[in-house]
């Protein structure tokens, strides 16, 4: 009984602190003349953002936020593969035999993880990619050609052509074959009770199907465009901002060290026997990676990579600090144009929550699977 | 197992394990060059170390280290009066009194880190600043002599035991009141003062003095058996958890005033450290809890059994172990906070990071962007390095996973 009112207690106290909020909230829009509303969403932005997918300062704000949403999970991709790819390797290295290795990986770790990222942000932005680099005319050429300058990166890239269409059929048909082969594969690794990785088949289906198409369709499906310097800049290729570069690089370098943390712990985690016995019961050295000693330290690792996954996208807000027109940087600018300040913040804090949610259900999904697994 | 029980009831018994001495070719040998993969691999990491190393050499010795003296001050305090800096100087030597008065009672990692502190003060007196600040770090030392005689004397005594720890609580409002002066008595600092490092230090210090325990309380709600204080914890902490700081940041610099009555409008560094304690409060819970999952359950039974209720069970039984597993994960969150004070300049805070801006952009020091962003790095990464290398002696010293 003493429970149950102590609960309806909490439960009031809370309801009235937030009733107070609100009608604060309420007194003092009143008191500038607002109301709370979305429909400035349907106006004209009129500010530019310099890169992402096609957009016009015409274009409604709504649209305009969107635009950062894609940004931000554009970063965040790119980020996520590089920092992973860092990782790895670096987790490795830090369990080397090799001594110079080891320190050399151990001394990144400590470096990294103990300056604040937004120093390291700044340093990759402000020093390295504004103040090192050279001008556009004479910039730095990379094998590739790839060019370095304080104007961004230029990179060689694939532009689609006319057949690029036709081709587009070819590999949604080798995706739906993938499906199919992964399911039947899987079925039959089930039946057989044995281990096995049935997505390599599937991705094997995807390239043939790939492959095949682009022996079939008439004329290449991608043409390689190559950056040219012109008079005041590079025409062609792929434009990566300087902003956007020194974000991934500034986000993938700090990532990479605490994923490198997790990657050993993971490995660390398979105790020696277990590589000895599956040694010793004839399995043969790819075959142990592959059946012992992978499935049981991805479950190590996978939980805390997926949680630095999510500390790397909403680390990515940082990109306002630096002008990379993320989601927040257009949120605040939108609040700028509009003095919408309650609206903007519950559409900020809402996009970062439903990435996070996803994620997590995600990660629920996949440890009920692996918590089946367990003997 | 066995043998760390025995090594702690019969230390003297036990002597060190031999060591081999390995000759430095067959070290080399063993380590760098046992097969042609690893010899390939010594050699390019070599090339990295080298070629990195020379180019650090070589642009330090160009560099224009000029900036961080010439404007050391600014960095360091922001534009705090001159006239006041003794408050500055008073407030480190109650830190460093303190320190010391541990030091001389309690020995082992304590003592090592007042000796520490007081070297590199020491250290620094002799580098070649104004004799006035000299000085005053000399002060830092000896406040910590004075210190250490005070607690190797009161060792042992159990209310000298008690007035330490009241001390140090009680230095915490003492320092900031000191620093930021009282009506009538110290003057008071103005509100546009910039603050500087130091305020990245108070900052981080308010952070971990009030995130800790509302960090603790929520996690204890998270495994409330009420589900609605539980419900309302676990929204907290997921709501946190699942937005970036700078996006509290922004709402504690523009919505706040909105939610609050128009009498009632915080200083804006007061409303950073709010956010971040609330923020780091919600992280802080899940380590907690991680640390409160550990405990057996058997605990809880045997704390019933002889008779605790469920205050002093959580208080004297699962909380102490609970807090004891976790402490390198808390410490780490510690450390992020530290460098999360970093954000402060995001709502134009003049803290260590942003107040380079205004050298940046002072004629004289032009093209000094390299030796200011390396000088911030160093002294962030001394104070995180401490802090964790301190954690990991703790965590030996109590003995975490020996159990």
């Amino acid at each position: 009984m003493l429970r149950v009112i102590g609960q309806v207690l909490f439960l009031l106290l809370i309801a009235a602190g937030i009733w107070w909020l609100l009608n604060n909230l309420q007194n003092n829009l009143q008191a500038i003349g607002l109301r709370i509303g979305f429909s400035f969403l349907k106006n004209t932005a009129g500010f530019p953002i310099s890169e992402g997918i096609p957009y016009n300062p015409t274009d409604v704000n709504g649209y305009a936020f969107w635009v950062g949403i894609v940004n931000t999970l554009r970063v965040a991709v790119i980020g996520i593969v590089l920092a992973t790819a860092l990782g790895t390797v670096v987790g490795v290295a830090r369990l080397s035999s090799n001594w110079l290795v080891k320190k050399l990986a151990g001394i990144y770790v400590e470096i990294v993880r103990n300056i604040p990222l937004l120093v390291q942000l700044f340093f990759w932005y402000f020093a390295v990619m504004v103040t090192a680099l050279p001008m556009v005319g004479n910039a730095i050429r990379l094998p590739g050609p790839t060019y370095l300058s304080r104007r961004g990166v230029y990179l060689p890239w694939a532009t689609p052509t006319d057949s690029f269409r036709t081709w587009m059929f070819y590999v949604l048909g080798g995706l739906v074959l993938a499906i199919i082969v992964y399911v039947l594969r899987r079925v039959q690794l089930k039946r057989a009770e044995r281990p096995g990785f049935p997505i390599v088949w599937a991705v094997i289906a995807l390239v043939l199907a790939g492959a095949g198409g682009w022996f079939l369709t008439s004329g290449s499906p991608l043409a390689l465009s190559v950056p040219v310097l012109q008079k005041f800049n590079f025409v062609g290729g792929l434009w990566l901002s300087t902003s956007f570069t020194a974000l991934v690089m500034g986000l993938s370098v700090y990532t990479g060290a605490f994923i490198a943390e997790i990657v050993r712990a993971g490995i660390l985690a398979v105790s020696k026997g277990q590589t000895e016995a599956a040694r010793a019961v004839g399995l043969k050295r790819v075959q142990v990676l592959r059946l012992v000693i992978l499935p049981q330290a991805l479950r190590v690792i996978i939980p805390p990579l997926a949680s630095q996954y999510l500390n790397l996208t909403k680390n990515s807000s940082l990109a306002i600090l630096i002008g990379y027109y993320d989601l927040m940087n257009v949120g605040t600018t939108i609040f700028n144009q509009t003095g919408r300040a309650v609206e903007m913040i519950l559409l900020i804090m809402a996009s970062y929550l439903t990435m996070s949610l996803l994620t997590s259900l995600l990660m629920n999904y996949y440890n009920r699977r692996m918590k089946l697994v367990e003997r | 197992m066995n043998d760390r029980q025995q090594e702690r009831h019969a230390p003297e018994e036990q002597l060190p394990p031999p060591t081999e001495r390995i000759p430095v070719l067959r070290w080399l040998r063993q380590n760098l060059f046992s097969s042609w993969l690893n010899a390939i691999l010594t050699v390019i990491a070599a090339a990295v170390i080298a070629a990195v190393a020379l180019g650090l050499l070589r642009w330090a010795l160009g560099a224009r280290w000029a900036v961080i003296p010439a404007n050391l001050k600014l960095l360091l305090v922001g534009t705090y009066p001159l006239q006041y800096i003794w408050r500055v100087w008073v407030a480190v030597y109650i830190i460093t009194f303190l320190v010391g008065l541990s030091s001389g009672s309690h020995g082992g990692l304590m003592r090592r880190i007042s000796v520490t502190m007081a070297l590199v003060s020491v250290v620094f007196a002799i580098l070649p600043f104004p004799w006035a600040t000299r000085a005053w770090l000399g002060g830092i030392a000896l406040s910590e002599v004075v210190g250490f005689g005070l607690g190797y004397l009161g060792r042992g005594n159990r209310w000298y035991k008690r007035a330490e720890i009241g001390l140090w609580i009680l230095s915490f409002p003492i320092i900031l009141v000191f620093l930021n002066g009282v009506g009538g008595f110290l003057p008071v600092v103005a509100g546009r003062t910039t603050w500087g490092f130091m305020l990245n230090l108070i900052g981080a210090a308010v952070g971990i003095a009030l995130s800790f325990p509302i960090g603790v309380l929520l996690a204890l709600g998270r495994r409330s058996k009420l589900p609605v204080i539980r419900w309302v914890c676990t929204a907290y902490i997921e709501l946190i958890r699942g937005v970036p700081l700078i996006s509290l940041l922004f709402m504690a610099s523009i919505m706040l005033q909105l939610l609050l009555p128009a009498t009632v409008r915080p200083d804006l560094v007061i409303r950073a450290m709010m956010t971040i304690t609330a923020f780091t409060a919600a992280y802080m819970a899940e380590n907690v809890r991680g640390g409160l999952q550990a405990i057996p359950r058997g605990q809880y039974e045997a704390a019933y059994a002889v008779g605790l209720n469920g205050t002093l069970t959580t208080m004297l039984i699962i909380l102490p172990q609970a807090l004891r597993l976790v402490i390198p994960a808390i410490v780490g969150q510690f450390i992020a906070l530290f460098m999360d004070t970093t954000l402060f300049g995001f709502i134009a805070i003049l803290e260590l990071l942003n107040i380079t801006r205004s050298i940046m952009g002072n004629l004289e020091w032009r093209g000094t962007i390299f030796e200011l962003y390396v000088f911030i790095g160093v002294v962030f990464w001394v104070v995180c390095y401490s802090m964790s290398y301190i954690s990991r002696r703790i965590e030996k010293t109590v003995g975490v996973g020996e159990r």
